[in-house]
């Protein structure tokens, strides 16, 4: 079959107004169903055929899946469809968790940010150019890796956790929200579930062809956010190569709790080197009870990158991830 | 030399702001582009694209898809003219190129269109050409110049690797010089299809303080213009109708034609806006064919959308430069002695000269006491190159400038003196020798800053060959006998020889006006570079600061334009113009001249643009920044033949001398009284003759005689070739100046601030001006930043087809103050109303002002290739020694 782009193929397509709507379209059409939020991510499949459902779902008249409203526990729930400029303009967010709000304000670009969501930032697929240009590749249900090989241009790709698969999370919010201790409620037709985020976010050797725990009739309906860690001291960086409309190379999310100095309590998350957010547990473990200093910020940097594996063209991104801890952990560092 | 720069005139439109007239369509989307027509009955076609680098077709199964509803017709390359070859030789010596047609048979790159679907909408066309059956005879392939270049490498084309015009052959890297590329080197390689040599460069080198002996990769990128190249085709009463997205209205017919198939008088080319070229719509595109083709198998109208991925294929691309360069430099900073080895990716198709034009850039830049130059065009299976925005020009600053900066700081010279006691001034020769020139080294380009002469610029008459995509090299001859005035001679600076005996022997080209030392002084001071200077390698946190300068320089105007004008008996002027309205301005701007010149109202002028059949006037392609100097040139000339027949008119009707009236106001006034422009339109058509254009002058091309005689006795018709004729060449200077942050622990940096200095001649419009400096030095940051061009070698595969992975610059990635500029405001000598061209130079200045801060903030030794991105400067800076990818294109 000759290979053509940007037309996108015909579907049928749902509207749903309720959550209940959506969870019996997805049960119905769970064989070949695509669930729509900013469309960001699902339009370049579309338009390119290289994913092909014949029913596509909506979400944006399904009004209870956006906002944001505050818990009991002082914590946060925001709704999947909250689009990425609210949360990183939201009064409550700014206050409590501006690692999320910071990190959701340095996605893409401002008409991205209006039009994409953070469920559907979250749920995003990857950007290995191999795998979205259509090449049949392990992800795809081939049996290569078109970005590991000799000749390969894997920049971009992962440094850890490469399984077959070398290809990584580009997500911003995705990191923030593992640092936050956040948790993905998971709606079907059988009922609802809670995933820790750290547990949402699944790499190759769980399942190559998927990029979280989500199934075939699933939808993500919110992101709560615990008082845990509200007003911790953050620290959200994002490196990339344009200052707007860029994925990151490696970006760093950090909340550590300090008393009289001394680090109590740490959570330092990585993105963009593996296929799942990294959650650091050793550094987290090592920092525990340490002076916040250039000392200990030099030993997180350089534990952080242990057990790296550089490809042949992403040797860069160990000093970088390295340095972006370190920057995380230091005393003057200010989100 | 301050005697001989004209006084400024005082101008009433030339050098005011004004409102564009096709400004408020822009922004309210009235304006129509090609994708923006319909017609009765129109279909939509769409591409099958080659999904190998290189293979031969064998066969094309369309039946399943032309079995499907609503499909109409398939076109492939077995219905596709072939241009013809040049005639003449013998069939050893003719030209073995291999013509770039709308579809191939036999693709030469992945992407390259292989067959089109008409069919009643897009979905449907779409699907009809996944089933579309090709067989494939897969060819062997290459993407990287590098990779053909070494011994035993594969060629792109069964007939070689390289153009050694007007051939392709093959040429292999020499076993011993292996060696150097293996350690990453270029080696300086002999037989070279351009050599050249400008005085003594042995002793040149002898002479230097100090010598810089370096290899520098430059990649290729795509031109990215926002409006992709859609083009909408019907057939009314045997002629063609185009609705196409192209840079030149009047020069795109010719090409239109030959890709068709069908004599230049049946074609009409509609295009009345277009959404950026930047070079690779410099004619069109032979993608126009296909809708024009597919119309008249239908019968029905036909437009082919082409998409963003397309754009990344057949949109071209700038040719990639893998350079060599030895320069020497005297304790001052002046330049001893250059040599350079410049290779070029030129794709698969015809021979692109930057590499060549690196070569004679680098002598418009610095004006070395010596050079010797050898270049080659490599051929890759790889999208076609194309003059892109300074093609040559740009490579030559962004890889040279970093070498300049890099010696002034071991000389302790100050980085804006260094470039001014290099500089060429007011009668510089530069380029090659006359012998190169006009011998193999034309043929390669080795001229290309040489501004279009008469021949050149009228090659593509009706009839010839299609018209030339950027202006040729000047005729050496024509300016040797006119150009009696010495060599320019630069304080500081020896006499430059060229390698020709002198005395009566051809001269090396020249420059009209050359005022980048002005434009350096200018640009310091608004920069203030003595303060800002002090700020170099000043860290504050992880943040280091670096301010640079950097200078671009490029062909700057052509002559021997028509120029076409008529005023109505209403009393309107109207400026029948073949230039393509780009979104430089220029279709407006030239037209303003002849205003000037009638001293009438802009308000009541009325320009009649991009439309072939709506009588318009020959025009030079849009590339070279050749418009605004040309038609000026050419619109003067109409407008002062205008005005001797408005003279002349009341002379008739009111008695006395026509020198004794004068015109202004919309009136020709003088002892006997006065006439309106009206009734002067009026009593043309009764005279006749000339006055109503019923006669022209013979030295019109054909396009401007038939516009003319179609207008006949419509009015008062002022219509001329411009035969003002000039010394030199026409060259345009940018000096620019950036001030950059780098964060050293990440290796992302900012540019801070940045302003741009033209020495540009006279200022047409000021705002379009400053777009033209600005919108080029931001795609200059792009260039040296973040843009991409990426290919899988081992299955020759483009990656970067999304504006995510092939990143351009955008607005958030530009200083957030403002971006100041100025000009310098000298008029050129040689042309009378003195503006000089501004397209192409500032995005050479801009991308060498940006690395060239970039190395000051970081150091001289990190960075030898193109994108300088963040994950290299990381890497380079973490292991204190330079980390790239070597040699290696297209990563």
């Amino acid at each position: 079959m000759a290979t053509i782009h940007d037309v996108m193929p015909a579907f049928e397509l749902f509207q749903p107004a309720s959550v209940a709507d959506t969870l019996s379209l997805l049960d119905r059409h769970r064989k070949s169903v695509w669930v729509l939020a900013g469309g960001l991510d699902t339009f370049d499949w579309l338009k390119d055929r290289n994913k092909r459902p014949q029913v596509v779902i909506d979400l944006s008249g399904v009004t209870e899946l956006s906002g944001i409203k505050s818990t009991a526990d002082g914590g946060l729930e925001i709704g999947a469809t909250t689009s990425l400029t609210e949360i990183a303009n939201h009064a409550d967010v700014k206050a409590k968790f501006g690692l999320l709000a910071h990190a959701a304000g340095l996605v893409a670009s401002p008409q991205i940010r209006n039009q994409g969501t953070l469920g559907g930032n979250v749920s995003q697929d990857t950007r290995c150019w191999y795998y979205r240009s259509g090449w049949t590749c392990y992800r795809a249900g081939g049996n290569i890796c078109y970005a590991d090989t000799p000749t390969s241009i894997n920049r971009e790709h992962a440094i850890f956790d490469a399984s077959r698969c070398v290809a990584v999370n580009p997500s911003d919010t995705a990191p923030a929200l593992v640092a936050l201790d956040a948790q993905m409620v998971i709606r079907n037709a059988s009922g609802e579930r809670v995933v820790p985020a750290e547990e949402f976010f699944i790499g190759p050797s769980t399942d190559i062809t998927r990029m979280t725990v989500m199934l075939p009739g699933d939808l993500l309906t919110s992101i709560r956010v615990p008082a845990t860690w509200a007003n911790a001291k953050f620290y959200f960086e994002k490196v990339r190569d344009r200052q707007v409309w860029d994925f990151p190379l490696v970006n760093v999310a950090s909340a550590l709790k300090i008393s009289g100095g001394k680090i109590d309590q740490a959570r330092v998350v990585v993105n963009a080197v593996a296929a799942h957010p990294m959650r650091l547990r050793n550094v987290e473990a090592a920092l525990a009870g340490k002076t916040q200093n250039e000392e200990t910020a030099t030993m997180a940097g350089e534990m952080a990158v242990q057990g790296a594996q550089p490809l042949a063209h992403n040797g860069y991104k160990i000093p970088l991830m390295r340095n972006l801890v370190r920057r995380a952990i230091r005393a003057e560092a200010t989100s | 030399m301050a005697d001989n720069i004209p006084k400024k005139p005082d101008y009433k439109l030339i050098g005011q702001n004004y409102v564009l007239p096709d400004l408020v369509a822009k922004v309210t989307g009235r304006a129509k582009y090609a994708e923006d027509f319909r017609a009765e009955g129109m279909l939509f076609a769409r591409l099958l694209l080659s999904p190998l680098p290189h293979a031969r077709i064998r066969k094309i199964d369309a039946s399943a898809a032309l079995a499907m509803p609503g499909v109409v017709a398939i076109l492939t390359g077995e219905d596709v003219p072939k241009p013809q070859q040049p005639p003449g030789g013998d069939a050893a010596q003719r030209p073995n190129t291999v013509p770039e047609v709308a579809l191939a048979t036999e693709p030469l790159y992945q992407g390259e269109p292989i067959a089109a679907v008409a069919a009643i909408d897009e979905l449907t066309a779409a699907e009809a050409i996944e089933k579309i059956k090709v067989e494939y005879e897969p060819l062997p392939f290459v993407v990287d110049p590098m990779v053909t270049l070494r011994p035993g490498g594969p060629n792109p084309r069964a007939e070689g690797n390289i153009w050694r015009p007007p051939q392709v052959q093959e040429f292999k890297i020499p076993a011993a010089a292996v060696k150097d590329l293996d350690e990453g080197r270029i080696p300086f390689l002999e037989d070279t299809p351009i050599r050249w040599q400008v005085g003594d460069v042995d002793a040149g080198f002898k002479n230097a303080d100090y010598v810089l002996d370096e290899t520098i990769v430059h990649q290729s990128t795509g031109h990215q213009p926002m409006e992709p190249r859609t083009a909408m085709a019907m057939w009314r009463n045997g002629k063609l109708l185009l609705y196409g997205s192209t840079q030149s209205v009047a020069r795109t017919v010719a090409n239109v034609a030959q890709w068709v198939g069908i004599p230049e008088k049946d074609v009409v080319v509609i295009s009345e806006y277009t959404g950026g070229g930047f070079g690779g719509k410099i004619p069109g595109a032979q993608t126009m064919a296909i809708p024009a083709l597919l119309a008249k198998k239908t019968g029905r109208p036909v437009q082919m959308r082409i998409s963003r991925e397309e754009e990344n294929y057949i949109g071209r691309a700038r040719t990639g430069i893998h350079m060599r360069v030895k320069i020497g430099f005297r304790k001052d900073g002046r330049i001893t002695a250059m040599d350079m080895c410049v290779i070029g990716d030129c794709g698969p198709y015809a021979n692109q000269g930057d590499a060549g034009t690196v070569g004679s850039t680098a002598t418009a830049l610095y004006n070395p006491e010596s050079i010797r130059f050898r270049g080659v065009s490599v051929l890759t299976n790889t999208p076609p190159r194309v003059s892109q925005r300074a093609p040559g020009g740009e490579q030559a600053s962004t890889m040279l400038e970093p070498m300049i900066s890099k010696a002034a700081r071991h000389l302790g010279v100050d980085q804006v003196a260094i470039r001014k006691i290099n500089a060429p001034i007011t009668g510089t020769e530069f380029g090659p020798p006359p012998a190169a020139a006009a011998g193999g080294g034309r043929g390669a380009g080795a001229a290309a800053p040489a501004a279009t002469a008469a021949s050149g610029g009228r090659a593509g008459a009706p009839g010839g060959p299609p018209a030339v995509a950027q202006p040729q090299p000047a005729e050496q001859g024509r300016a040797t006998g006119r150009g009696q005035q010495a060599a320019g001679q630069v304080p500081g600076q020896q006499p430059v020889a060229a390698a020709a005996p002198a005395g009566g022997a051809p001269r090396r080209a020249f420059f009209t006006s050359a005022y980048l030392r002005e434009a350096l002084d200018k640009g310091a001071e608004l920069f203030k570079w003595e303060e800002r200077k002090l700020r170099n390698g000043q860290r504050i946190g992880t943040k280091v600061t670096g301010v640079g300068v950097g200078v671009g320089t490029f062909t700057a105007g052509s002559i021997a334009m028509d120029g076409l004008l008529l005023v109505r008996p209403d009393g309107k002027l109207c400026v029948q113009t073949g230039i393509g309205n780009l979104g430089t301005g220029s279709v407006h701007d030239c037209s303003r001249v002849a205003a000037e010149v009638l001293n009438f109202p802009w308000e009541k002028t009325e320009v009649v643009w991009g439309d072939t059949s709506k009588n318009l006037a020959w025009s030079s392609p849009q590339a070279g920044s050749q418009t605004i100097h040309a038609h000026t040139r050419a619109n003067h000339a109409a407008a002062m033949d205008m005005k001797q027949k408005l003279q002349e008119i009341a002379a008739k009707k009111l008695g006395g001398s026509p020198a004794s009236y004068s015109v202004a106001n919309e009136r020709v006034s003088g002892p006997g009284g006065g006439l309106t422009f009206a009734q002067a339109a009026q009593e043309a058509i009764k005279l006749g003759g000339k006055y109503d254009g019923h006669e022209v002058s013979d030295d019109l091309n054909a396009m401007t005689k038939t516009s003319a005689a179609a207008l006949a006795g419509q009015g008062l018709m002022g219509v001329a070739r411009d035969n003002y004729g000039r010394k030199g060449n026409t060259q345009t200077w940018v000096a620019s100046f950036a001030e950059i942050e780098v964060d050293v622990e990440t290796g992302e940096y900012r540019l801070v601030d940045y302003c741009a200095v033209a020495d540009c001649g006279t200022v047409i419009n000021p705002r379009g001006l400053a777009a033209q400096i600005h919108g080029g030095g931001v795609q200059g940051f792009g260039q040296i930043k973040s843009q991409k061009w990426v290919y899988d070698q081992r299955y020759g595969v483009s990656l970067a087809n999304r504006f995510h992975y092939n990143k351009p610059p955008t607005i958030l990635d530009i200083p957030l103050q403002e971006m100041l500029w100025a000009a310098v405001e000298i008029p050129d000598p040689q042309t009378p109303v003195g503006a000089k061209g501004i397209g192409e130079p500032a995005i050479a200045a801009g991308a060498a002002a940006a690395i060239c801060a970039l190395n000051a903030a970081i150091g001289d030794d990190y960075l030898r290739r193109t994108p300088a991105t963040p994950s290299m400067i990381m890497a380079s800076l973490d292991a204190k020694k330079r980390v790239d990818e070597g040699l290696v294109t297209h990563v």
